[in-house]
Protein backbone atom coordinates (compact mmCIF):
# COMPACT_ATOMS: atom_id res chain seq x y z
CA UNK A 1 0.00 0.00 0.00
CA UNK A 2 2.36 2.56 0.99
CA UNK A 3 4.95 1.23 -1.87
CA UNK A 4 2.14 1.81 -4.13
CA UNK A 5 1.02 5.36 -2.91
CA UNK A 6 5.02 6.34 -3.63
CA UNK A 7 5.00 4.44 -7.03
CA UNK A 8 2.26 6.87 -7.85
CA UNK A 9 3.71 10.01 -6.02
CA UNK A 10 6.73 9.74 -8.34
CA UNK A 11 4.96 8.93 -11.55
CA UNK A 12 3.12 11.71 -10.88
CA UNK A 13 6.32 13.97 -10.07
CA UNK A 14 8.14 12.92 -13.44
CA UNK A 15 4.93 13.99 -15.42
CA UNK A 16 5.46 17.36 -13.33
CA UNK A 17 8.95 17.70 -14.38
CA UNK A 18 8.24 16.59 -18.31
CA UNK A 19 5.44 18.94 -18.31
CA UNK A 20 7.15 21.94 -16.88
CA UNK A 21 9.94 21.59 -19.02
CA UNK A 22 7.88 21.03 -22.62
CA UNK A 23 6.30 24.41 -21.13
CA UNK A 24 9.93 25.97 -21.22
CA UNK A 25 9.98 25.47 -24.60
CA UNK A 26 6.84 25.21 -26.38
CA UNK A 27 6.17 26.22 -29.82
CA UNK A 28 6.03 29.91 -30.44
CA UNK A 29 4.96 32.78 -32.32
CA UNK A 30 7.50 35.20 -33.87
CA UNK A 31 6.34 38.94 -34.67
CA UNK A 32 8.12 40.53 -37.71
CA UNK A 33 7.74 44.11 -40.23
CA UNK A 34 7.59 43.15 -43.95
CA UNK A 35 8.87 44.74 -45.91
CA UNK A 36 12.48 45.43 -44.61
CA UNK A 37 14.70 43.81 -47.26
CA UNK A 38 17.02 41.92 -46.48
CA UNK A 39 16.32 41.24 -43.26
CA UNK A 40 12.63 40.18 -44.37
CA UNK A 41 10.59 40.05 -47.18
CA UNK A 42 8.11 38.38 -49.30
CA UNK A 43 9.46 36.75 -52.53
CA UNK A 44 7.45 36.86 -55.63
CA UNK A 45 5.19 34.24 -54.72
CA UNK A 46 4.49 35.52 -51.31
CA UNK A 47 6.42 33.72 -48.87
CA UNK A 48 8.39 35.21 -46.01
CA UNK A 49 11.96 34.59 -46.81
CA UNK A 50 15.12 37.18 -45.35
CA UNK A 51 18.43 37.01 -43.12
CA UNK A 52 15.82 37.12 -39.92
CA UNK A 53 13.56 34.48 -41.33
CA UNK A 54 16.34 32.18 -42.28
CA UNK A 55 17.96 32.30 -39.14
CA UNK A 56 14.88 32.31 -36.90
CA UNK A 57 13.70 29.27 -38.63
CA UNK A 58 17.45 28.03 -38.29
CA UNK A 59 17.08 28.75 -34.49
CA UNK A 60 13.55 26.85 -33.81
CA UNK A 61 15.36 24.08 -35.78
CA UNK A 62 18.07 23.82 -33.22
CA UNK A 63 16.26 24.41 -30.14
CA UNK A 64 13.67 21.71 -31.40
CA UNK A 65 10.49 23.57 -31.67
CA UNK A 66 7.72 25.22 -34.36
CA UNK A 67 8.03 28.80 -34.89
CA UNK A 68 5.15 30.69 -36.46
CA UNK A 69 5.60 34.07 -37.86
CA UNK A 70 3.05 36.39 -37.71
CA UNK A 71 2.94 39.83 -39.59
CA UNK A 72 2.98 43.12 -37.70
CA UNK A 73 3.62 46.92 -38.34
CA UNK A 74 6.51 48.21 -36.74
CA UNK A 75 4.26 50.97 -35.27
CA UNK A 76 2.73 48.19 -32.70
CA UNK A 77 5.63 45.87 -32.60
CA UNK A 78 6.03 46.11 -29.03
CA UNK A 79 2.28 46.28 -28.07
CA UNK A 80 1.36 43.30 -29.52
CA UNK A 81 4.32 41.32 -28.01
CA UNK A 82 3.13 42.49 -25.04
CA UNK A 83 -0.72 41.49 -26.00
CA UNK A 84 0.38 37.93 -26.43
CA UNK A 85 -0.33 38.26 -30.10
CA UNK A 86 3.18 36.44 -30.14
CA UNK A 87 6.03 35.59 -27.96
CA UNK A 88 8.74 37.07 -29.73
CA UNK A 89 9.71 39.59 -32.01
CA UNK A 90 12.66 39.05 -34.88
CA UNK A 91 12.39 42.22 -37.15
CA UNK A 92 15.96 44.02 -37.30
CA UNK A 93 14.90 45.71 -33.80
CA UNK A 94 18.17 47.12 -32.61
CA UNK A 95 18.80 46.48 -28.81
CA UNK A 96 18.73 50.11 -26.80
CA UNK A 97 18.21 50.96 -23.14
CA UNK A 98 14.42 52.39 -23.79
CA UNK A 99 13.47 49.28 -25.22
CA UNK A 100 14.86 47.37 -22.70
CA UNK A 101 11.87 48.51 -20.44
CA UNK A 102 10.34 47.05 -22.29
CA UNK A 103 10.98 43.87 -23.35
CA UNK A 104 14.01 41.53 -22.39
CA UNK A 105 16.30 41.12 -25.32
CA UNK A 106 18.33 38.04 -26.57
CA UNK A 107 22.54 38.51 -27.26
CA UNK A 108 22.45 40.49 -30.20
CA UNK A 109 22.58 38.20 -33.60
CA UNK A 110 24.02 41.15 -35.93
CA UNK A 111 25.07 44.49 -35.66
CA UNK A 112 24.53 45.99 -38.91
CA UNK A 113 25.63 49.64 -39.45
CA UNK A 114 23.55 52.78 -40.74
CA UNK A 115 24.40 55.02 -43.85
CA UNK A 116 23.21 57.95 -46.00
CA UNK A 117 21.73 57.65 -48.48
CA UNK A 118 21.09 60.41 -51.53
CA UNK A 119 20.40 60.85 -55.38
CA UNK A 120 23.37 60.60 -57.67
CA UNK A 121 23.22 63.99 -58.57
CA UNK A 122 22.91 65.25 -55.45
CA UNK A 123 25.94 66.81 -54.05
CA UNK A 124 26.51 66.13 -50.40
CA UNK A 125 29.69 66.71 -48.47
CA UNK A 126 30.91 64.54 -45.56
CA UNK A 127 27.46 64.73 -43.38
CA UNK A 128 27.38 67.42 -40.77
CA UNK A 129 25.26 70.51 -39.78
CA UNK A 130 27.36 72.43 -42.27
CA UNK A 131 26.88 70.08 -44.89
CA UNK A 132 22.92 69.08 -44.42
CA UNK A 133 22.33 72.77 -43.35
CA UNK A 134 18.62 73.36 -45.02
CA UNK A 135 18.30 69.82 -46.96
CA UNK A 136 15.42 67.59 -46.35
CA UNK A 137 15.81 64.10 -44.79
CA UNK A 138 13.95 61.32 -44.66
CA UNK A 139 13.88 58.85 -42.13
CA UNK A 140 11.40 56.11 -40.75
CA UNK A 141 9.08 57.30 -38.35
CA UNK A 142 10.39 56.06 -34.59
CA UNK A 143 13.67 54.25 -35.56
CA UNK A 144 16.89 54.91 -34.12
CA UNK A 145 17.83 56.51 -37.37
CA UNK A 146 15.05 59.14 -36.57
CA UNK A 147 16.33 59.58 -33.41
CA UNK A 148 19.88 60.28 -34.85
CA UNK A 149 18.78 62.43 -37.02
CA UNK A 150 16.29 64.32 -34.80
CA UNK A 151 18.61 65.39 -32.12
CA UNK A 152 22.15 65.80 -34.16
CA UNK A 153 20.39 67.54 -37.30
CA UNK A 154 16.55 68.17 -36.69
CA UNK A 155 17.65 72.00 -36.10
CA UNK A 156 19.14 72.91 -39.10
CA UNK A 157 17.64 70.52 -41.50
CA UNK A 158 14.07 69.56 -42.41
CA UNK A 159 13.28 65.84 -41.09
CA UNK A 160 10.17 63.86 -42.68
CA UNK A 161 9.47 60.81 -41.18
CA UNK A 162 7.47 57.98 -42.88
CA UNK A 163 5.38 55.20 -41.72
CA UNK A 164 6.85 53.04 -44.10
CA UNK A 165 10.57 52.85 -46.02
CA UNK A 166 8.54 52.29 -49.21
CA UNK A 167 6.56 56.30 -48.46
CA UNK A 168 10.37 57.07 -48.04
CA UNK A 169 11.38 55.80 -51.14
CA UNK A 170 9.10 56.83 -53.16
CA UNK A 171 9.45 60.17 -52.05
CA UNK A 172 12.99 60.25 -52.75
CA UNK A 173 12.42 58.78 -56.12
CA UNK A 174 10.12 61.90 -56.69
CA UNK A 175 12.17 64.60 -55.65
CA UNK A 176 11.14 65.47 -52.41
CA UNK A 177 14.16 64.40 -50.40
CA UNK A 178 17.78 65.37 -50.36
CA UNK A 179 19.01 62.18 -48.46
CA UNK A 180 17.56 59.55 -46.16
CA UNK A 181 19.43 57.86 -43.55
CA UNK A 182 18.61 54.07 -43.35
CA UNK A 183 20.18 50.71 -41.85
CA UNK A 184 22.72 50.45 -44.88
CA UNK A 185 21.86 46.20 -45.77
CA UNK A 186 17.91 47.83 -46.28
CA UNK A 187 19.41 50.79 -48.31
CA UNK A 188 22.27 49.17 -49.99
CA UNK A 189 19.35 46.31 -51.32
CA UNK A 190 16.25 49.07 -51.65
CA UNK A 191 18.15 51.81 -53.61
CA UNK A 192 21.59 50.74 -54.31
CA UNK A 193 20.62 47.46 -56.07
CA UNK A 194 17.41 47.65 -57.20
CA UNK A 195 16.06 49.96 -60.05
CA UNK A 196 14.52 52.41 -57.77
CA UNK A 197 17.16 54.80 -59.83
CA UNK A 198 20.93 56.47 -59.77
CA UNK A 199 21.32 56.51 -55.42
CA UNK A 200 24.87 56.43 -53.94
CA UNK A 201 26.21 56.31 -50.41
CA UNK A 202 27.40 59.75 -48.54
CA UNK A 203 30.12 59.68 -46.40
CA UNK A 204 31.53 56.60 -44.00
CA UNK A 205 28.54 53.60 -42.78
CA UNK A 206 28.06 54.52 -38.88
CA UNK A 207 27.68 52.13 -35.67
CA UNK A 208 28.47 55.31 -33.38
CA UNK A 209 27.80 56.40 -30.73
CA UNK A 210 26.56 53.54 -28.89
CA UNK A 211 23.45 55.62 -27.09
CA UNK A 212 22.02 55.64 -30.86
CA UNK A 213 22.97 52.52 -32.59
CA UNK A 214 22.86 50.07 -30.18
CA UNK A 215 24.66 46.94 -29.31
CA UNK A 216 23.32 45.33 -32.42
CA UNK A 217 19.57 43.16 -33.45
CA UNK A 218 18.42 41.58 -30.99
CA UNK A 219 15.24 39.12 -30.88
CA UNK A 220 12.94 40.39 -27.97
CA UNK A 221 10.76 38.69 -26.08
CA UNK A 222 8.39 39.30 -23.03
CA UNK A 223 10.32 40.03 -19.81
CA UNK A 224 9.41 36.96 -17.53
CA UNK A 225 10.13 34.73 -20.39
CA UNK A 226 14.07 34.06 -19.00
CA UNK A 227 13.95 30.82 -20.28
CA UNK A 228 12.94 31.12 -23.77
CA UNK A 229 15.48 33.95 -23.99
CA UNK A 230 18.45 31.37 -22.82
CA UNK A 231 17.26 28.76 -25.23
CA UNK A 232 17.68 31.04 -28.00
CA UNK A 233 20.99 32.72 -26.90
CA UNK A 234 22.33 28.65 -26.84
CA UNK A 235 20.90 27.89 -29.96
CA UNK A 236 22.69 31.15 -31.63
CA UNK A 237 25.94 30.09 -29.90
CA UNK A 238 25.65 26.81 -31.29
CA UNK A 239 24.89 28.03 -35.11
CA UNK A 240 27.84 30.15 -35.47
CA UNK A 241 29.75 27.36 -33.98
CA UNK A 242 28.80 25.18 -36.93
CA UNK A 243 28.61 27.59 -39.74
CA UNK A 244 25.29 27.64 -40.24
CA UNK A 245 25.38 31.04 -39.18
CA UNK A 246 28.10 32.42 -42.00
CA UNK A 247 25.90 30.20 -44.11
CA UNK A 248 23.08 32.51 -44.22
CA UNK A 249 24.88 35.80 -43.51
CA UNK A 250 26.48 35.19 -46.68
CA UNK A 251 23.29 34.15 -48.39
CA UNK A 252 22.24 37.96 -47.98
CA UNK A 253 25.08 40.43 -47.55
CA UNK A 254 27.75 38.17 -49.46
CA UNK A 255 30.96 37.40 -48.35
CA UNK A 256 32.86 40.24 -46.29
CA UNK B 1 9.00 84.71 -20.57
CA UNK B 2 12.53 83.56 -19.11
CA UNK B 3 10.49 82.82 -15.84
CA UNK B 4 7.80 81.03 -17.11
CA UNK B 5 10.50 78.92 -18.73
CA UNK B 6 12.47 78.24 -15.94
CA UNK B 7 9.57 77.45 -14.03
CA UNK B 8 7.94 74.93 -16.72
CA UNK B 9 11.63 73.01 -16.68
CA UNK B 10 11.39 72.85 -12.72
CA UNK B 11 7.65 71.13 -13.36
CA UNK B 12 8.81 68.95 -15.87
CA UNK B 13 12.33 67.98 -14.25
CA UNK B 14 11.11 64.48 -13.06
CA UNK B 15 9.36 63.51 -16.15
CA UNK B 16 10.89 61.69 -19.11
CA UNK B 17 8.56 62.44 -21.60
CA UNK B 18 6.72 65.78 -21.53
CA UNK B 19 10.37 67.88 -22.03
CA UNK B 20 10.28 70.87 -22.93
CA UNK B 21 12.06 69.58 -25.99
CA UNK B 22 8.37 67.41 -26.81
CA UNK B 23 5.62 70.09 -25.62
CA UNK B 24 7.61 72.29 -28.38
CA UNK B 25 6.40 69.12 -30.58
CA UNK B 26 3.06 69.64 -29.95
CA UNK B 27 3.66 73.22 -29.94
CA UNK B 28 4.65 73.08 -33.43
CA UNK B 29 2.16 70.79 -34.08
CA UNK B 30 -0.65 72.64 -32.92
CA UNK B 31 0.01 75.79 -35.11
CA UNK B 32 0.67 73.64 -38.14
CA UNK B 33 -3.29 71.61 -37.16
CA UNK B 34 -5.16 75.11 -36.57
CA UNK B 35 -3.20 76.43 -39.97
CA UNK B 36 -4.10 73.40 -41.94
CA UNK B 37 -7.76 73.24 -40.56
CA UNK B 38 -8.51 77.62 -40.68
CA UNK B 39 -7.02 77.48 -44.42
CA UNK B 40 -9.01 74.75 -45.63
CA UNK B 41 -12.42 75.79 -44.33
CA UNK B 42 -12.03 79.58 -45.05
CA UNK B 43 -11.22 78.71 -49.00
CA UNK B 44 -13.69 75.57 -48.87
CA UNK B 45 -16.31 78.08 -47.63
CA UNK B 46 -15.25 80.52 -50.40
CA UNK B 47 -15.64 78.35 -53.07
CA UNK B 48 -18.43 76.38 -51.90
CA UNK B 49 -20.75 79.58 -51.87
CA UNK B 50 -20.68 79.54 -55.34
CA UNK B 51 -20.61 75.84 -56.04
CA UNK B 52 -24.32 75.54 -54.23
CA UNK B 53 -25.86 78.40 -56.23
CA UNK B 54 -24.74 76.70 -59.27
CA UNK B 55 -25.66 73.38 -57.91
CA UNK B 56 -29.46 74.33 -57.75
CA UNK B 57 -29.11 76.09 -61.58
CA UNK B 58 -31.48 74.39 -63.93
CA UNK B 59 -28.95 74.17 -66.25
CA UNK B 60 -27.84 70.76 -66.63
CA UNK B 61 -23.79 71.77 -67.40
CA UNK B 62 -23.33 73.72 -64.40
CA UNK B 63 -25.09 71.69 -61.89
CA UNK B 64 -24.30 68.58 -63.31
CA UNK B 65 -20.41 69.04 -63.13
CA UNK B 66 -20.70 70.43 -59.50
CA UNK B 67 -23.09 67.31 -58.55
CA UNK B 68 -20.33 64.87 -59.93
CA UNK B 69 -17.56 67.00 -58.12
CA UNK B 70 -19.77 66.64 -55.13
CA UNK B 71 -20.05 63.03 -55.13
CA UNK B 72 -16.77 61.99 -55.87
CA UNK B 73 -15.17 63.83 -52.68
CA UNK B 74 -18.04 62.69 -50.73
CA UNK B 75 -18.21 59.21 -51.86
CA UNK B 76 -14.37 58.77 -51.00
CA UNK B 77 -12.38 58.62 -47.89
CA UNK B 78 -10.28 61.86 -47.70
CA UNK B 79 -7.22 59.38 -46.42
CA UNK B 80 -7.39 58.36 -49.96
CA UNK B 81 -7.96 61.55 -51.71
CA UNK B 82 -4.72 62.87 -49.71
CA UNK B 83 -2.45 60.04 -50.78
CA UNK B 84 -3.64 60.52 -54.34
CA UNK B 85 -2.96 64.25 -54.59
CA UNK B 86 0.56 63.56 -52.41
CA UNK B 87 1.70 60.64 -54.15
CA UNK B 88 0.06 60.57 -56.87
CA UNK B 89 1.49 63.61 -58.34
CA UNK B 90 4.80 62.40 -58.90
CA UNK B 91 4.05 59.79 -61.69
CA UNK B 92 2.78 62.52 -63.65
CA UNK B 93 5.44 62.19 -65.96
CA UNK B 94 8.06 65.66 -66.37
CA UNK B 95 5.95 67.21 -63.05
CA UNK B 96 9.23 68.13 -61.29
CA UNK B 97 10.32 70.76 -64.04
CA UNK B 98 6.78 72.72 -63.92
CA UNK B 99 6.43 75.33 -61.38
CA UNK B 100 3.62 73.69 -59.97
CA UNK B 101 6.01 71.30 -57.94
CA UNK B 102 7.07 74.30 -56.14
CA UNK B 103 4.12 74.03 -54.66
CA UNK B 104 3.84 70.75 -54.37
CA UNK B 105 6.81 69.04 -53.40
CA UNK B 106 6.62 70.39 -49.51
CA UNK B 107 3.56 68.26 -47.98
CA UNK B 108 1.91 71.00 -46.96
CA UNK B 109 0.16 72.42 -50.00
CA UNK B 110 -1.03 69.03 -51.13
CA UNK B 111 -2.64 68.29 -48.05
CA UNK B 112 -4.46 71.75 -48.07
CA UNK B 113 -5.58 70.65 -51.42
CA UNK B 114 -7.29 67.61 -50.43
CA UNK B 115 -8.62 69.04 -47.46
CA UNK B 116 -9.88 72.29 -48.99
CA UNK B 117 -11.67 69.93 -51.95
CA UNK B 118 -13.39 67.39 -49.11
CA UNK B 119 -14.43 70.23 -47.08
CA UNK B 120 -15.57 72.31 -50.17
CA UNK B 121 -17.99 69.42 -51.29
CA UNK B 122 -19.57 68.96 -47.89
CA UNK B 123 -20.01 72.70 -47.47
CA UNK B 124 -21.45 73.20 -50.62
CA UNK B 125 -24.11 70.55 -50.06
CA UNK B 126 -24.88 71.88 -46.68
CA UNK B 127 -25.62 75.22 -48.43
CA UNK B 128 -27.33 73.73 -50.70
CA UNK B 129 -29.64 72.24 -48.58
CA UNK B 130 -30.08 75.73 -47.34
CA UNK B 131 -30.86 77.66 -50.34
CA UNK B 132 -33.62 74.49 -51.14
CA UNK B 133 -35.40 74.82 -48.13
CA UNK B 134 -35.26 79.29 -48.69
CA UNK B 135 -39.57 79.50 -47.01
CA UNK B 136 -41.82 80.19 -50.75
CA UNK B 137 -43.23 83.17 -49.24
CA UNK B 138 -39.63 84.90 -48.71
CA UNK B 139 -38.99 84.96 -52.67
CA UNK B 140 -42.77 85.23 -53.51
CA UNK B 141 -42.18 88.85 -51.37
CA UNK B 142 -38.91 89.58 -53.30
CA UNK B 143 -40.35 88.76 -56.32
CA UNK B 144 -43.69 91.09 -55.70
CA UNK B 145 -41.17 94.07 -55.07
CA UNK B 146 -39.61 93.43 -58.31
CA UNK B 147 -35.95 92.54 -57.16
CA UNK B 148 -33.85 90.93 -59.73
CA UNK B 149 -32.08 87.10 -59.67
CA UNK B 150 -28.73 88.45 -58.23
CA UNK B 151 -30.46 90.61 -55.85
CA UNK B 152 -32.87 88.87 -54.00
CA UNK B 153 -30.34 86.33 -53.47
CA UNK B 154 -28.14 88.18 -52.22
CA UNK B 155 -30.59 90.31 -49.90
CA UNK B 156 -32.88 87.65 -49.37
CA UNK B 157 -32.02 83.74 -50.20
CA UNK B 158 -28.43 83.67 -49.24
CA UNK B 159 -28.41 85.35 -45.48
CA UNK B 160 -31.40 83.12 -44.53
CA UNK B 161 -29.57 80.54 -45.99
CA UNK B 162 -26.21 80.72 -44.13
CA UNK B 163 -28.15 80.52 -40.85
CA UNK B 164 -30.22 77.89 -41.67
CA UNK B 165 -27.16 75.94 -42.39
CA UNK B 166 -25.22 77.52 -39.34
CA UNK B 167 -25.73 74.27 -37.39
CA UNK B 168 -25.36 71.64 -39.91
CA UNK B 169 -21.79 73.63 -41.03
CA UNK B 170 -20.59 73.71 -37.27
CA UNK B 171 -20.70 70.11 -37.22
CA UNK B 172 -18.60 69.87 -40.83
CA UNK B 173 -16.21 72.43 -39.37
CA UNK B 174 -15.16 69.38 -36.34
CA UNK B 175 -15.20 66.91 -38.95
CA UNK B 176 -12.94 68.67 -40.51
CA UNK B 177 -10.71 69.40 -37.20
CA UNK B 178 -10.69 65.60 -36.44
CA UNK B 179 -10.16 64.74 -40.49
CA UNK B 180 -6.94 66.86 -40.38
CA UNK B 181 -5.39 64.26 -38.12
CA UNK B 182 -4.57 62.17 -40.81
CA UNK B 183 -2.26 64.70 -41.90
CA UNK B 184 0.88 62.84 -40.21
CA UNK B 185 0.59 60.08 -43.22
CA UNK B 186 2.79 62.12 -45.53
CA UNK B 187 5.20 63.63 -43.00
CA UNK B 188 3.25 66.74 -42.17
CA UNK B 189 4.39 67.24 -37.99
CA UNK B 190 0.87 68.24 -37.29
CA UNK B 191 -0.75 67.26 -33.27
CA UNK B 192 -0.87 63.50 -34.44
CA UNK B 193 2.65 63.72 -35.65
CA UNK B 194 3.38 65.02 -32.86
CA UNK B 195 1.95 62.72 -30.69
CA UNK B 196 2.78 59.59 -33.07
CA UNK B 197 6.75 60.74 -32.69
CA UNK B 198 6.61 60.86 -29.16
CA UNK B 199 4.88 57.15 -28.83
CA UNK B 200 7.32 56.04 -31.05
CA UNK B 201 10.58 57.71 -29.33
CA UNK B 202 9.36 56.88 -25.59
CA UNK B 203 6.90 54.11 -26.50
CA UNK B 204 4.27 55.51 -24.47
CA UNK B 205 1.09 54.95 -26.47
CA UNK B 206 -1.05 56.28 -23.13
CA UNK B 207 0.97 59.55 -22.31
CA UNK B 208 1.04 60.49 -26.05
CA UNK B 209 -2.01 60.28 -27.26
CA UNK B 210 -4.03 61.01 -24.15
CA UNK B 211 -2.02 64.20 -24.23
CA UNK B 212 -3.09 64.88 -27.83
CA UNK B 213 -6.30 63.90 -27.00
CA UNK B 214 -6.75 67.04 -24.22
CA UNK B 215 -5.63 69.46 -27.13
CA UNK B 216 -8.26 68.09 -29.84
CA UNK B 217 -10.73 68.41 -27.00
CA UNK B 218 -10.02 72.25 -25.78
CA UNK B 219 -10.07 73.22 -29.89
CA UNK B 220 -13.37 71.36 -30.51
CA UNK B 221 -14.42 73.22 -27.26
CA UNK B 222 -13.25 76.59 -28.58
CA UNK B 223 -15.76 75.59 -31.75
CA UNK B 224 -18.32 74.67 -30.01
CA UNK B 225 -18.95 77.60 -28.35
CA UNK B 226 -17.92 80.33 -31.15
CA UNK B 227 -20.58 78.33 -33.25
CA UNK B 228 -22.95 78.46 -29.91
CA UNK B 229 -22.36 82.22 -29.90
CA UNK B 230 -23.06 82.50 -33.94
CA UNK B 231 -26.24 80.92 -33.57
CA UNK B 232 -27.74 82.82 -30.34
CA UNK B 233 -26.49 86.06 -31.84
CA UNK B 234 -27.89 85.36 -35.38
CA UNK B 235 -30.63 82.82 -34.94
CA UNK B 236 -32.18 85.26 -32.45
CA UNK B 237 -35.48 85.61 -34.26
CA UNK B 238 -36.41 81.88 -34.12
CA UNK B 239 -36.11 81.44 -30.74
CA UNK B 240 -39.07 81.23 -28.39
CA UNK B 241 -40.55 84.51 -26.64
CA UNK B 242 -38.46 84.97 -23.94
CA UNK B 243 -40.26 83.48 -20.65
Amino acid sequence: MKLHKILSLGVFGAALVAGSASAEVRDIRIGVDVPYEPMEYRTPDGELTGFDIDLGNALCAEIGIQCEWVVQGWDGIIPGLQARKYDAIMSSMTINEQRREQVLFSDPYITPPSAWFAPGDVEIGTPSEETLDGLTLGVQRGTLQDNYVTDLYGDVADVNRYATADDMVLDMDSGRLDAVFLDFPIGKSTLLDSEAGDYKVVGKKITEPKEYFGEGFGIAFRQRDKELAEAFNAALATLKENGTYDEIHERYFGAD
Amino acid sequence: MEALMTWLEAQLADNSIFTLQTLGYYGEGLVTTVQLVFLSLIIGLVLAVPLAIGRGSRHRWISLPIFLYCYVFRGTPLLVQLYLIYYGVVFVEGIQETWLWVILEKPFVPALIAFTLNTAAYTTEIFRGAIKSTARGEIEAARAYGMSRGLMLRRIVLPSAFRRALPAYGNEVIFMLHASAIASVVTIMDLTGAARFVYARYYAPFDAFLFVAAIYLCLTFAILYLFRYLERRLLAHLKPASG
